[in-house]
């Protein structure tokens, strides 16, 4: 490789690194994301003319026909898949890092590439987590796009069965680099870490979809960072590790905002049994129930409201006319803003996503602790499709799965409004003291019926 | 150990801390772009997939070259578009019912 090649990968490094911190800011993202775009087209270009390759013909054909693959699913993907998309890019990120680290192998195998044992250790761990990624990101993709139920599949021995095969893999891998002839060695680490991946993610329930849609993608940066250990290409090592970082800080954002250790995810399968405790004293106490039209008059005459969404809400696909009765709202002067839980939606940042396509302006849309304290000052906090994340059992019940579990503080609101199916609990199981509370307003039905009623009402 | 290849555990090792720097400071709003976009760059790949697929010499790793050109170009240009078009639908409160609020 020629140094100028060399700068140019630096070049295509700096222009990642400074694209994602432009996306600390809404004004900004759109140009880093730009950037980040442009330093892969500097990477593209700088490796085709790098004189490494001289038969264009698969080079171009492939191309063409994943570029076309992928702004097709890009232009026509629905807001509210966005985690199936994630899920599926990612995977395809690790089947590409497995690939070419078994392609690389080839290469050494035929004296076209000179394999060191530090390459050949991050070939087989190349092989590892690029594999583990795309078959364990294909059953989230099932999971999450209905194809697979989405219920924890549990088995006995879940966690020792996965460690058995992690065992068998890195003995493998032993037995690989003392004779590194015997490539069925490498077939059967890809066919272990298949397994792996699938195993690793069936036991992991709906809720918890947000922690493994991150940890997948921290896996396929890490996959392309061992990839460019393979073959000592800094700009995979680089990317691959900011990608690989930027999934473990959203990992650990998920698990903190749900209260859970990563293992207690990984491991628990919680949501499997939540029907068994959910049946536990519901029947005795009432709720009060009142009418959208008792909703729209409380909140006409409110002069501040915040929202809070739930996943239901976007299930509901109710968030283009919430968003019509937060204008109604506005113009009649009354202050309106979002209250956004870390782990609404079904993957980190989802709900403010759904909230934007419905034209909400960013500036209302408020994290947890931005807005928290000012729920006492409120008059309306209106519940729409969320359930645990509102629970004070968080708070005060040390029996509660919920418990220590951070929560936006709607119950401080001068009154509380939900909307809501049904008074089945959250996934937690855990029944929600805030539907019997004297000042919560309950207003049973379908989210964007009752909405699309509150927006008539307030338009007489 | 090879010169080489600790200069590549150097990169790495600075690597993490610029990712957990910067990443750090994304806040929770753009969350998702931030995911579909670096995404996109771990299919950073596709330089790999190049030189697998385009070096000349028939047969199987050809192929697999090429196979991992197409995972990583969708990974590569889905990620980046899709983040475009969620970025473009973040907009701020315009002056109308910035007044009403007021």
């Amino acid at each position: 490789m020629n140094v100028l090649s060399l700068f140019a990968y630096l070049i295509a490094s700096v222009l990642f690194i400074v694209g994602l911190k432009l996306m600390s800011s809404p004004d900004t993202a759109r140009r880093g994301n730009l950037l980040g775009a442009l330093g892969m087209l500097v990477a593209i270009v700088t490796t085709l003319t790098d004189q490494a390759i001289i038969d264009f013909t698969f080079v171009i054909i492939g191309l063409i026909v994943g570029g076309s693959i992928g702004a097709f699913l890009a232009l026509r993907v629905q807001m509210t898949d966005m985690p199936q998309m994630v899920g599926l890019l990612n995977g395809f990120g690790g089947g590409a890092s497995t690939l070419v680290a078994y392609a690389e192998y080839m290469r050494i195998a035929e004296g076209t590439a000179i394999g060191t044992v530090d390459g050949l250790v991050a070939l087989v761990l190349s092989l590892l987590i690029g594999t583990v990624t795309f078959t364990g990101s294909m059953i989230a993709f099932a999971k999450l796009q209905g194809i697979m139920k989405s219920a924890p599949i549990l088995y006995a021995f879940q966690k020792q069965i996965n460690a058995l095969i992690l065992l068998a893999i890195l003995v493998l891998g032993a037995l690989f680099l003392i004779d590194t002839s015997q490539w069925y060695y490498l077939l059967a680490i890809i066919g272990l870490s298949a397994i792996l991946g699938i195993t690793s993610v069936i036991p992991i329930g709906g809720a918890d979809m947000p922690v493994v849609i991150s940890l997948l993608n921290s896996y396929s940066g890490m996959a392309a960072a061992a990839t460019g250990f393979v073959l000592s290409n800094n700009v995979l090592i680089i990317s691959g590790t900011l990608v690989g970082a930027s999934g473990i800080i959203l990992t650990n954002i998920m698990c903190k905002a749900m209260n859970r250790s990563l293992a207690n995810v990984l491991f628990a399968g919680v949501g499997a049994d939540y029907t068994a405790a959910a049946t536990t004293e519901t029947e005795q106490r009432t709720v009060i129930r009142y009418t959208p039209d008792d909703a729209a008059f409380m909140m006409q005459n409110a002069q501040s409201v915040i929202i809070v969404p739930g996943y239901g809400l976007a299930v509901a696909q109710a968030q283009h006319v919430l968003q019509e009765m937060v204008n109604i709202l506005n113009q009649k002067g009354i202050q309106v803003r979002y209250a956004i839980h870390p782990v609404a939606g079904r993957m980190p940042g989802h709900m403010n996503v759904l909230l934007a396509e419905a034209n909400a302006p960013y500036d209302i849309l408020l994290e947890m602790d931005q807005i928290n304290d000012d729920f006492q000052n409120t008059d309306v906090a209106l519940v729409v499709g969320a359930n645990d994340v509102v629970n004070p059992a968080a708070r005060t019940k040390k029996d509660s799965p919920l418990y220590g579990m951070p929560i936006l503080n709607v119950d401080y609101a001068r009154t509380v409004m939900v909307l809501k199916r049904s008074l089945n609990p959250g996934f937690a199981g855990e029944d929600n003291e805030l539907f019997y509370d004297k000042k919560t307003m309950m207003i049973f039905g379908d989210a964007k019926a009752t909405i699309t009623k509150l927006v008539q009402l307030m338009k007489q | 150990m090879a010169e080489s290849l600790v200069l590549s555990i150097y990169v790495f090792v600075l690597a993490i801390f610029v990712g957990f720097e910067v990443i750090s400071k994304v806040p929770p709003l753009l969350h998702t772009p931030l995911m579909s976009g670096s995404n996109a760059i771990s299919g950073i790949t596709v330089v790999g997939s190049l030189i697998a697929a385009g070096e000349g010499h028939a047969g199987l790793s050809v192929i697999l070259g090429m196979i991992a050109i197409i995972l990583a170009t969708v990974n590569v240009v889905g990620g980046f578009l899709v983040t475009n078009r969620m970025l473009e639908m973040f907009k701020k409160d315009t002056s109308k019912t910035r007044a009403a609020n007021k």
